[in-house]
C-alpha cells in the first residue's frame, strides 16, 4: 500500500517561509502536512483551507504565486550549487519557467483587480546535488497536489485553463526530476487523493484557527 | 540522425541503470483507482466516511457541484476521455505484448498501461454513478515495429491526452468530476514528460505553460489508430 507520493516528506520540514500573510500561512501549513503526510496530503489540504475560508480567485491565484515564489527562488538557489552539467541545465530551465509562472500569476492577480502577494523570503537547506534533487523532487509533487487541490475552487473558468497550463508542467517537472532519482516518474494513476481522513482531521484545528 | 541517436542513448541508459529498475519494480503496482474516483465522487453521499463528515468545506463544494451545471455536457466529457483512455490502454498492452521492450523501460510502460486501464475503470465507474451509459473500447490499430518509433508514438499519444484533458478541465461543470479529472491529467502529463526524456524531446515542449487541445484536434489525430 505504501508508495512515494503518499509517504511523508521529512525534507518540507527543512524550509523555511518567512512573512506573514494568509498565502505564506496557508503554504506553511501544506509545507508542514507534506512533511508529516506526504506530498499527496497537500492537495486535499489546500483544498480544505481554501474552502473552509470562503476564498476568492484573488486569494487562490496569491496562493498558487506564493508556491511559484518558492519554487523559483528554490531553483535560483540551486545554480550556486556544484551540480553536474545535466542537472545544472534542467535547474536553469526549470528556474525559468517557474518565473514564468510568477509573472502570469502576478498578472492574472491584478486583471482579476487584486494585489499581488508580496514574495516571502525562504531557506531549503540544500547543500548538494543529492539534497538538491531529494527536494526537487517533493516540491514538485507537493506543487502538482497543491494546484489540483485548488484549481475546482476557481470560479473564473479562464482562470482554471491557466492553473491547469501550469500545473501540467509542474507535472512534467516532477516526472523529469523523478527519472533523475531513479524513482518512478508517475507512481500512482491518480495524483491526487482524498482519502486521508487522519489529515483531514491533522490540519482541522489549522483551518479553523 | 542526430536525434536518434539521442534517443538511443537515453534508452539505454535507463535500460543500464539497475537502480531505477530495481526501484521502479518495487514501485510498480495499482493503487485502487476505482476506489479512489469512488472516494472522490462519494464525498458528498456516505455518512460512515470520516473524511466527508468531519470536512464541512468539501461537503459544501460537493452540494453545490452537485445542485448545479449540465450532467450531460460532463458525460460527454467523460466518455471522450474514456475513449483516449481505452485506446492509451490498447496501445500500451500491444506494445507490451509485442515484447520490443526490456528491463526497467518494459517495467515503465507496463506500469503506465495498468495506470491507463485504472484510468478506464474509473472513468466507466463515473459515467455509470452519473447515470450514463460508458462508451465501448474502439477497435484499435497502432504501427508497432520498433522501440524507437513505439516510443516516439508512446509520447505523441501522451502529450495529446495531457492537452486533451487540458481543454476539457474548464468545461466540466460537477466539481468532483473536475478533481478527478484534473488528477488523471497531472499523470498523463507525467507520463508526457517521461517519453519525452526516453526520445531525447524537450520535457516542456510548450515551454512553461502546457498547451490545451480541443476535441476536434485530438479526434482527428487518433483517427488512424481507430478501426472503422
Amino acid at each position: 500500500m505504501t508508495n512515494t507520493m503518499n509517504n511523508a516528506a521529512p525534507e518540507l520540514d527543512l524550509i523555511d517561509v518567512g512573512g506573514m500573510n494568509r498565502a505564506s500561512f496557508i503554504l506553511k501549513s501544506a509545507l508542514a502536512i507534506g512533511t508529516t503526510a506526504g506530498a499527496a496530503a497537500v492537495g486535499p489540504f489546500v483544498t480544505n483551507a481554501l474552502a473552509a475560508t470562503a476564498s476568492s480567485d484573488i486569494d487562490i491565484l496569491n496562493f498558487a504565486l506564493t508556491l511559484e515564489y518558492l519554487e523559483t527562488r528554490f531553483y535560483k538557489e540551486a545554480t550556486k550549487l556544484k551540480l553536474s552539467s545535466k542537472v545544472a541545465k534542467l535547474a536553469k530551465q526549470f528556474a525559468d519557467e517557474e518565473q514564468q509562472h510568477v509573472n502570469a500569476l502576478k498578472g492574472a492577480v491584478k486583471q482579476s483587480g487584486g494585489k499581488p502577494a508580496a514574495k516571502p523570503t525562504f531557506a531549503f537547506g540544500v547543500t548538494d546535488e543529492k539534497s538538491f534533487l531529494k527536494l526537487a523532487q517533493t516540491l514538485e509533487d507537493t506543487g502538482v497536489s497543491a494546484y489540483n487541490g485548488a484549481g475546482p475552487l476557481l470560479k473564473n473558468k479562464d482562470l482554471l485553463l491557466a492553473a491547469g497550463s501550469i500545473v501540467q508542467v509542474e507535472a512534467r517537472h516532477a516526472a523529469a526530476i523523478r527519472l533523475l532519482n531513479g524513482v518512478n516518474p508517475a507512481p500512482d494513476a491518480f495524483d491526487k487523493s482524498l482519502d486521508k481522513a487522519a489529515v483531514l482531521k491533522a490540519v482541522t484545528p489549522l483551518i479553523k484557527g | 540522425m542526430p536525434d536518434s541517436e539521442k534517443t538511443t542513448s537515453a534508452l539505454d541508459e535507463l535500460r543500464d541503470d539497475p537502480t531505477s529498475r530495481k526501484k521502479f519494480l518495487t514501485r510498480v503496482g495499482g493503487t485502487g483507482g476505482v476506489a479512489a474516483m469512488a472516494v472522490l465522487l462519494g464525498a458528498c453521499g456516505s455518512s460512515n466516511n470520516s473524511s466527508s463528515t468531519s470536512t464541512p468545506a468539501a461537503a459544501g463544494t460537493t452540494a453545490a457541484a452537485a445542485s448545479g451545471g449540465s450532467e450531460q455536457g460532463d458525460l460527454d466529457i467523460l466518455n471522450y476521455a474514456l475513449t483516449l483512455e481505452h485506446l492509451e490502454t490498447d496501445f500500451y498492452n500491444k506494445v507490451i505484448a509485442a515484447g520490443l521492450f526490456k528491463g526497467a523501460q518494459a517495467d515503465l510502460l507496463k506500469h503506465f498501461g495498468e495506470s491507463e486501464q485504472q484510468h478506464v475503470d474509473a472513468l466507466t465507474a463515473t459515467i455509470k454513478k452519473l447515470g450514463g451509459t460508458p462508451v465501448a473500447a474502439p477497435k484499435s490499430k497502432f504501427p508497432i515495429k520498433d522501440a524507437m518509433s513505439v516510443a516516439k508514438l508512446a509520447a505523441t499519444v501522451e502529450n495529446l491526452g495531457a492537452a486533451a484533458y487540458l481543454a476539457q478541465a474548464p468545461k466540466i461543470k460537477n466539481a468532483e468530476v473536475l478533481a478527478a479529472a484534473l488528477s488523471i491529467h497531472s499523470v498523463e502529463a507525467r507520463h508526457a514528460a517521461t517519453l519525452n526524456t526516453l526520445i531525447g524531446k524537450k520535457i516542456t515542449p510548450d515551454g512553461a505553460f502546457g498547451k490545451p487541445a480541443e476535441m476536434s484536434t485530438v479526434l482527428a489525430a487518433v483517427k488512424p489508430f481507430i478501426v472503422a
